[in-house]
């Protein structure tokens, strides 16, 4: 039986409350440091932090509606070769799922630390997070975000609503966790249940005393409800893009503001590839060569091979997309990146009986094979 | 009007199965249209899909990719790989107006010179049938 805790909420403030617990980890002699969003100044964004003095911890905020980037990238580089300590890491469902993707590439490992996952209420982009904040304190407004029981309060504040990578995301509980934090359904304002979801987070758990519950009541049931509506979200973004591109023109317009700056990829937490094509010199292209090519159309948009850009990375890891959005977020000129990965995603992922971070054993569709499948792929001479 | 299209085919053939079996087509005297361009690979599975992705972009009216059969790849598994990665097309090129029949993956082994025409005049036809890629016109690529 998984052991459930409760974090006990004084003062109606749970992030006061995730505070403590998380010192708790730190004053844990296994635990060396904690990745976790922390506000480093009065306004901006939180930004992942590597906290290892837990008075530096009364700036972390894990419940934040912010996403500055995915830290599934920033935790390969802490758990890719050794660092002698385990730390722990407070992570969004997809995060998670993009570290899982990463560790089976080999560019992470789960060796050395502990996942704490959080369920994800959703978070605003960068830009429209200032908005949300507006003139408000940081810590006050994450907590008139959640309001009074996780995953029940309006997510539209100032204007804003949370990314459309939220709101059509049907992951808002943490998948591969050694803990988890289930704000969903939780009455924030009197305790916050944890529960441990392997051995790791068992044997931690039981270290930082905390009272027993039974179990986090309400929980499935605003999963439950949280995890229709954004199917239903999902599924009206996944046809409304699908009709947008469906043919190479359309895809041309729907990509017409890309200057190829590569933002996208940069902030992609699962394209992989340690040198990506598109930044070498095969992409140095002779000015003869350019001249032949407009010649041939009478014209030639530049800079050049911005289709072939995303199909590439639509062949390269839309397997793997978690559908963080942090593509959409990157982008200086707001082109829906995200739901264009997705819809494509939707299908590969499907083709290929695949969903990335769902499971460590399951490998990447493009790294293995069977002798004996996808025939209907080869022509056969009649 | 698809009278005049006369399509442009890239063909990514293993040296060791399907480029010896183009060779003996054309030692062979055998019948070919010359729409074909080849580009010989040790191996089906050094074919990224990005090389079929970018010949379609850039003027390519149809890719043919063509290995080892089953069991002969001289890498063991290069074009079991290969199969994959077209799958994985076959996926996403539609989805954008490409058409699947587009990209066409066959297996013709050392001595199928016959096999081979017989491929590329079928492949040629069916494309010629098809229409030009829409890409052929288009600035943005
Ligand atoms: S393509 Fe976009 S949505 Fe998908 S994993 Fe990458 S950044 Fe996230
Ligand atoms: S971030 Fe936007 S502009 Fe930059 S390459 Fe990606 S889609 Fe294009
Ligand atoms: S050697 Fe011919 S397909 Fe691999």
């Amino acid at each position: 039986m998984a052991t459930t805790v409760k974090i006990q909420v004084d003062g109606n403030n749970p992030v006061l409350a995730l505070q403590g617990f998380l010192k708790g980890l730190l004053d844990d002699e296994s635990i060396g440091g904690i990745l976790v969003p922390v506000h480093l100044f009065e306004k901006g964004l939180p930004m992942p932090t590597l906290v290892t003095d837990s008075a530096k911890l009364s700036g972390a905020d894990p419940l934040a509606p912010a996403f500055s980037m995915n830290s599934a990238k920033l935790l390969a580089r802490l758990t890719r070769g050794q660092s002698g300590e385990r730390i722990a890491a407070v992570l969004r469902p997809c995060e998670i799922r993009a570290f899982v993707e990463l560790v089976k590439l080999n560019q992470g490992s789960l060796d050395d630390v502990v996942i704490v996952g959080v369920d994800c209420m959703g978070a605003y982009d960068n830009l429209s997070y200032k908005t949300f904040l507006g003139d408000a304190d940081s810590f006050q407004a994450t907590l008139d975000f959640h309001g009074l029981i996780g995953g029940e309060a309006d997510t539209v504040r100032n204007g804003v609503d949370i990314a459309s990578a939220c709101q059509s995301c049907e992951h808002p509980a943490p998948q591969n966790a050694d803990v988890v934090i289930g704000i969903a359904g939780a009455h924030l304002h009197e305790s916050i249940p944890v529960m441990a979801t392997s051995a790791r987070g068992e044997a931690l758990l039981s270290g930082l005393n905390l009272p027993d519950i039974e179990s986090a009541n309400g929980r499935d049931k605003t999963l439950e409800s949280l995890i229709a509506a954004r199917i239903v979200n999902r599924d009206a973004m996944l046809e409304k893009t699908k009709a947008l591109t469906g043919t190479l023109t359309d895809l041309s317009e729907y990509l017409s503001a890309c200057v190829n700056c590569y933002n996208c990829r940069v902030a992609c937490p699962v394209c992989y590839c340690k040198e990506c094509v598109f930044n070498t010199d095969v992409f140095e292209h002779k000015p003869w060569q350019y001249m032949e090519w407009a010649k041939r159309k009478g014209s030639l948009k530049m800079p050049t091979d911005t289709i072939f850009y995303h199909l590439t990375r639509m062949a390269h890891m839309s397997t793997a997309c978690v559908g963080c959005g942090q593509c959409s977020n990157a982008c200086p000129n707001g082109i829906p990146v995200m739901e264009l990965f997705r819809t494509v995603a939707a299908r590969t992922q499907e083709s290929f009986d695949y969903e990335p971070g769902r499971s460590l054993d399951e490998s990447p569709p493009l790294s293995v094979f069977k002798e004996d499948e996808f025939q209907e792929t080869v022509s056969h001479m009649a | 009007m698809n009278n005049e299209f006369e399509p442009t085919i890239l063909a990514f053939v293993c040296n060791w199965c399907t480029y010896t079996a183009a060779d003996l087509a054309g030692t062979s005297r055998m019948v070919q249209q010359p729409n074909l361009r080849l580009v010989r690979m040790m191996c089906t599975g050094m074919v990224d899909p990005k090389y079929i992705v970018k010949s379609l972009l850039s003027g390519a009216d149809g890719v043919l990719v063509s290995g080892c059969h089953p069991g002969d790849c001289h890498y063991i598994n290069g074009n079991y790989k290969a199969r994959r990665r077209v799958k994985l097309l076959n996926e996403i090129l539609p989805q954008f107006g490409i058409e699947k029949e587009r990209v066409k993956l066959t297996w013709v082994g050392a001595s199928e010179g016959n096999e081979f025409a017989a491929t590329v005049n079928n492949f040629i036809n069916e494309i010629r049938e098809l229409g030009p890629m829409e890409a052929c016109s288009m600035a943005v690529v």
